[in-house]
Parts: structure tokens; sequence; C-alpha cells
């Protein structure tokens, strides 16, 4: 895998991780509006990323969550298992 | 419904072939505090649950679990992947490779097949939610037995991980117990 697309992808891993803290946080917290505010902005920043790292390599989420070029790039390998950071 | 993210939550790397370490870590994939377990008890408790926070951190948590469950097949699989048969058999996998060549399969460490009785599923939030906190923290003692047995630092560093997540999910069901008991402390008055 070629370096810049696994430092873009390693960065929205740990972008992603933040959300999913924050989601499970807000989860059991509802109204701390200090912790929503920081998931609305990461989740902002996640979608740009994600965005641009699909329009490079190709779906990250299938059905119907990212667009692909021809041909059909969402079973392009590697798949996650296979990746060796 | 669920949706598949074409990456791992936290990124996987091992030294080199150790089918001795993947006979022992496979415990997490198919063992009684695993976590297919573990994703599979917070997501049929869900439909019992009385509180939105409780429906939403059972949801949440047994989805995190499936990629956590992700994340030890990438390990297991990378650890056996290029092992050699003299390896498997020096290193007591040749009872696995006789049943499942280097597939991925659900049993702990012993070989025994995963199965349901492993968890719970009581209908009782309170009673479902303490089964919860112990599972996390069985997952944790797990993890650090596991972090001991380990010879690859690559593979550690991927155990700590999983690790410090069992310490949140407990956490977060501490706090989702408290929630559901104020819940029934309020419906006593009306
Ligand atoms: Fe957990």
């Amino acid at each position: 895998m070629q370096r810049d697309r696994r430092e873009l992808l390693l960065k929205i891993m740990a972008l992603d991780f933040t959300a999913l803290e924050l989601n499970l946080y807000l989860d059991t917290h509802p109204r701390d509006a200090r912790a929503l505010e920081d998931y609305n902005r990461v989740t902002q920043e996640l979608f740009a990323l994600r965005q641009e790292y699909q329009e490079r390599y190709g779906p990250l989420i299938h059905f119907g969550h990212g667009y692909s070029k021809y041909p059909w790039q969402w079973i392009e390998e590697p798949w996650p298992w296979e990746m060796t950071f | 419904m669920w949706l598949y993210e074409k990456k791992l939550q936290y990124p996987v790397r091992v030294s080199g072939p150790n089918p001795w370490l993947a006979k022992n870590i496979i415990t997490q994939y198919g063992g009684p505090d695993g976590e297919l377990s573990a994703s599979l008890r917070y997501l049929t408790q869900r439909y019992t649950m009385p509180i939105p926070e409780a429906k939403g951190a059972l949801t949440d948590i047994g989805t995190e679990e499936l990629a956590h469950m992700e994340i030890v097949a990438a390990l297991v699989y990378n650890l056996i992947k290029d092992a050699t048969l003299e390896q498997l058999k020096a290193h007591g996998m040749d009872g696995y490779y006789a049943d499942h060549d280097r597939a991925l399969y659900f049993v702990d460490a012993t070989g025994n097949p995963w199965t349901a009785t492993y968890i719970q599923s009581k209908g009782d939030p309170i009673a479902d939610l303490h089964e919860n906190m112990a599972a996390e923290e069985k997952a944790r003692a797990t993890y650090e037995w596991l972090i001991n047995l380990s010879d690859d630092p690559l593979v550690t560093d991927a155990l700590r991980f999983l690790r410090m997540r069992e310490i949140v999910h407990f956490q977060r069901f501490g706090e989702t117990l408290r929630l559901v008991q104020e819940w029934m402390d309020r419906k006593k008055f009306f």
C-alpha cells in the first residue's frame, strides 16, 4: 500500500476512533453539550477526510456510502486483514 | 442494519509466523470472554433495555465488539498464514490444522467450540448489565494473561489497545446501570 494512502487511512482511523469514543460517552451523557460539540466537529472533519480518501482510492463504506470508478472498486485488495501497516 | 467500513479499528502488525501465539489469542475470537461472545451478548440484550441510553450503549458497544473480533481475526490470520506445517506441528496447532487448515474458526485456547451458553440474556436490565460489567472485567483479565504470554511486541501493542477498550466499556456499562436504577426509582413514585 502506497505511503500517502496509508497515512490518510491512519488519519481517518484515528479520527474514527475519536468519534466512536465520543459516541459511547454521549450514549450515557446525552446532555453534555461540550462533548456533543466535539462529536459534531469530529464528524465534519471525518466526512471531509473520507470524501478525500474515497475520491482517490474508492469506497471505504459499501451500500451507497461512497462512489466507485470503473471497474467496481469496492472489491479491490487489500482488504483490512491483508493490510500490514 | 449494519454497514462495513473497509478498515480495521486499530492497525494490526505481526513480526512473523507464530502459531503458538495464535493458538492462545484465538480464545478472544471464539472463547467464553472473547469478542464474538461480547458482541452477541450486547446486541441480543438491547431489545429489552428499558431506557434510550441503554439501548444506545448496547447497540454501540455491541457494534464496536464486532470490530474487535475483526482485529483478533486479523492477528490470528497473520500469525498462521505463512506458518509451515513443521511450525504448526511444533507448536501444537496440528489438531487445529486437521480440522480447519489455516482458516479462522470460533474456538477457545484449548480448542473448545463457541457456544451460546457463553452469553446470558435475562430480560432483567439490572441482571443483564451486571453480567456485562463482569464480562468486560473477564475480557480485560484475558487480555492481561495474553499480554503476559505474548512474545511478539507488535501483537502486544494490539492486545494493549483491546485491553484498554474493555476498561472503557466497563465504565459505560456502570453508567448505564446507574441510569437504569435511577429510572426504576423514579417509576416507583408514580
Ligand atoms: Fe468490550
